[in-house]
């Protein structure tokens, strides 16, 4: 078994809001990502693939494949957008980065043709990520 | 859905690598630079994973504000800009970047409720990194 990481970065922006809560909660559990207006981020995606060494072409996965399957799915839905407007899993789900990684395996699970996922890892910054490995 | 989060910081320590169960020739040779009498300082960056459920009514495994606050508290304000020798977690262990991951571990194991800790992750310098999940 070989695992194969792609990387991509895509900017976009978000806030979280929970229309559940009271004005104070939203504020109190969420701080400054609370502003309604939004702010951005640039995010870099890593998808991690995995499967056994095909002999005839020496790869796990097609990259071009992966690559062209990431922005398709991932990218051109997301880059430059409004997440919690204009991506339909964040207008009743809150575009943490929980729930865009859990976003993005769903978007990518049963698009590849070859490999398996085994990890999406989405940096919001350099010193926050969260991996998703499809667990329940 | 169950997943991991992990966050970064940043600190500043100097340490000094020497057993008192050694000789000072064993020392020498065990450690090297690093046993410099006068001891010498790292930017450590410390990467902590945590994991559970995403919580539907916040979309969060959990609250950055309660780990951000736990690791000022109890990580940062005891290690940041400090000679980790003269610590009391060190009165005993030499402070190595091992031991150092290690008790950061078990600070976190201890004391952070709000998610299970999966994993420290500590980096001494650009080109070498120590992790302890526990085991």
């Amino acid at each position: 078994m070989v695992y194969l990481t792609r990387k991509a970065e895509f900017s976009a922006s978000h806030y979280y809001h929970n229309p559940d809560f009271s004005p104070e909660e939203n504020r109190r559990v969420f701080g400054k990502c609370n502003n309604p207006n939004g702010h951005g981020h640039n995010y870099t995606l890593e998808v991690t693939v995995k499967g056994e060494v095909n002999p005839r072409s020496g790869f796990v996965v097609d990259l071009k494949q992966l690559k062209d399957v990431m922005h398709r799915e991932v990218l051109d839905a997301m880059d430059h957008r409004f997440l919690n407007k204009e991506v339909p899993e964040f207008l009743h789900q809150i575009p943490t980065t929980e729930n865009i990684a859990i976003a993005i395996w769903r978007r990518l699970e049963t698009k590849l043709a070859s490999a398996q996922l085994h990890r999406v890892r989405v940096y919001e910054t350099p010193d926050l990520f969260v991996d998703f490995y499809g667990e329940a | 859905m169950k997943a991991h989060l992990s966050r970064r910081y940043l600190f500043s320590a100097s340490h000094r690598l020497h057993s008192d169960a050694m000789t000072d020739a064993e020392n020498q040779v065990t450690y090297g630079k690093c046993n410099n009498p006068y001891g010498h300082g790292h930017n450590y960056i410390v990467e902590i994973t945590v994991s559970g459920p995403v919580d539907e009514k916040t979309g969060m495994v959990c609250n950055l504000t309660d780990l951000d606050g736990f690791i000022e508290r109890e990580v940062l304000a005891r290690y940041d800009h400090e000679n980790l020798n003269t610590l009391k977690d060190f009165a005993r262990d030499v402070p190595t970047t091992e031991n150092l991951c290690i008790q950061i571990y078990e600070i976190l194991h201890r004391g952070f409720p709000h998610a299970h800790l999966e994993r420290v992750r500590l980096e001494e310098t650009m080109m070498n990194s120590f992790e302890f999940a526990g085991e």
